[in-house]
């Protein structure tokens, strides 16, 4: 057991690590906006009166829930072209891990929605507020609030598991590293690297979200209180 | 003393260092005689060929071996008009089979490299066996200068994308983790072109795709050569007329076409 580390070899390659860093990010911003507006959209559905869209979506929220995401990744890069759907790689990715994070979203807003006083949704009754403005202003907002821990966790949980896409050759974070360990054959150093990157990146990511979340929910939740 | 050795036992020990060296002249003296005469004599040609490593070598259907290389030894003993035997090897063991005398060839899919011509003769060529980008036809590329702005599909640290990725600095090249996310982005039109073996190729064409590897341009040539042991000038000679005739009246282009599913490279 003597390895001798060598980091060295690995700066020739620091663009790549940074471009590939810089490529999980923005997957991950892509993803996060477009996946928690689909979760605000199916909980909304499950809102609805009519039963038909309320199974579609808990249909969706089952299948998504209990696949892997590679396999859901790999069904949206080499499946669809098979239906004509041709859709680039980076397309795929967001699109992947949007409907990745869209049906534990639903789920996770889901359960913040029924945490909300019944009495609640009487008061709004009682103003004679629709169910749109029930939901939009009364529901969500409160749900929001409670939920907003496990939706973060949600959103770094999405970023790390996002490097799988290196699997259908999008350029990111783990691509640049499988791409460095086949040239200098510094796997241990690579991959060590680029461990350090994603742990920073999700504590970075994490304290983002706290910070916003702490800005965007406090006056709302002592207001509620 | 009890160490000292008697006279009868030193002329043992003298007896014994002696028959060291004439056992080894013997050994010699069998190895040179002519292999090709003692094929002929035990009316059999004894050939190394690959179990499981189709196109070249496999077990078929009916249990039987079957490949380019299984058709490469029959041509061989038909030419010599002997029965044929073959010796399943891996490619770890092909040639010490060969140096042991277990085979007088080894037609399993072998390279020429420099350490291997220290302990072995090579034939000549006689099945290709390149890295190139393949595509549909609809798509010309002529060379890596024709790739600009394409999309190529290759493996990730495999031979053939280390060395694009050298030859075509401005080709779109996407890397798959193994070989099988490389044909499906190929197959399913995700990269327009596909860097890889021949036998990869012919291994995609087998199955009548939608989109067909056609042969663009060779990437790095190393074909396939008859090995022998050293010091086999008849048999050298032998394989060699056997391998340029099979080229000539078109025996190789049939196995090509039919194992490979495309024809002889020009080169070859």
């Amino acid at each position: 057991m003597s390895y001798q580390l060598q980091f060295g070899d690995l700066a020739a390659y620091a663009g790549m690590f940074a471009s590939g860093a810089a490529v999980t990010l923005a997957l991950t911003a892509a993803s996060t906006l477009l996946g928690i507006s689909l979760g605000i959209a199916g909980a909304a559905v499950y809102q609805s009166r009519h039963a038909g869209p309320r199974t579609a979506v808990h249909a969706y929220v089952e299948a998504i829930r209990n696949t892997p995401f590679l396999v859901q990744l790999f069904f949206v890069f080499f499946g669809l072209p098979a239906l004509g759907v041709h859709i680039g790689e980076y397309t795929a990715a967001v699109l992947a891990m949007t409907l990745n994070l869209g049906a534990y979203s639903v789920e996770i807003l889901r359960a913040g929605i029924e945490a909300v006083p019944r009495g609640h949704r009487e008061a709004a009754a009682a103003l004679a507020m629709s169910r749109r403005e029930t939901f939009v202003h009364v529901l969500l907002p409160q749900a929001f609030a409670k939920v907003f821990p496990a939706l973060a966790s949600q959103i770094v949980i999405t970023m790390l598991g996002s490097a799988v896409v290196s699997q259908i050759s999008v350029a990111d974070l783990t691509y640049a590293a499988s791409y460095v360990q086949s040239r200098n054959f510094r796997a241990f150093e690579t991959y060590f690297l680029i461990a350090g990157i994603y742990l920073a990146m999700a504590l970075l990511l994490r304290a983002a979200l706290t910070v916003a979340g702490r800005r965007l929910f406090t006056r709302n939740m002592r207001g509620a209180r | 003393m009890e160490h000292q050795p008697n006279s009868l036992q030193r002329r043992r020990w003298l007896a014994a260092l002696l028959a060291v060296p004439a056992l080894t002249f013997f050994a010699a003296q069998a190895a040179n005689a002519d292999a090709l005469d003692a094929i002929t004599k035990r009316g059999t040609l004894r050939v190394a060929v690959p179990e499981d490593y189709p196109p070249f070598g496999a077990v078929g259907p009916d249990m039987q071996p079957q490949g380019y290389d299984i058709d490469m030894a029959a041509l061989l003993a038909k030419s010599m008009k002997v029965k044929l035997q073959l010796v399943p090897v891996n490619s770890a063991n092909r040639i010490p089979y060969l140096q042991t005398d277990k085979v007088d060839l080894v037609i399993s899919s072998l390279g020429k490299t420099p350490e291997r011509e220290k302990v072995i003769d090579f034939s000549q060529a006689y099945a290709p066996y390149f890295q190139g980008v393949f595509g549909p036809t609809d798509i010309k590329v002529g060379g890596p200068a024709d790739l600009n702005g394409k999309t190529v599909g290759a493996t990730r640290g495999a031979l053939e994308e280390i060395a694009l990725t050298n030859m075509a600095p401005n080709a779109t090249i996407r890397r798959f983790d193994d070989n099988n996310a490389t044909i499906q982005a190929f197959l399913s039109g995700q990269v327009q072109l596909i860097a890889a073996g021949n036998i990869v190729a012919a291994a995609i064409l087998a199955k009548h795709p939608p989109r067909e590897p056609e042969m663009k341009f060779v990437i790095k040539d190393s074909p396939c050569f008859v090995g022998l042991n050293k010091n086999e000038p008849q048999l050298l000679a032998r394989v060699n007329t056997t391998i340029e005739q099979a080229k000539k009246d078109g025996s190789l282009q049939a196995m090509s076409k039919k194992w490979f599913g495309q024809p002889l490279p020009a080169n070859l």
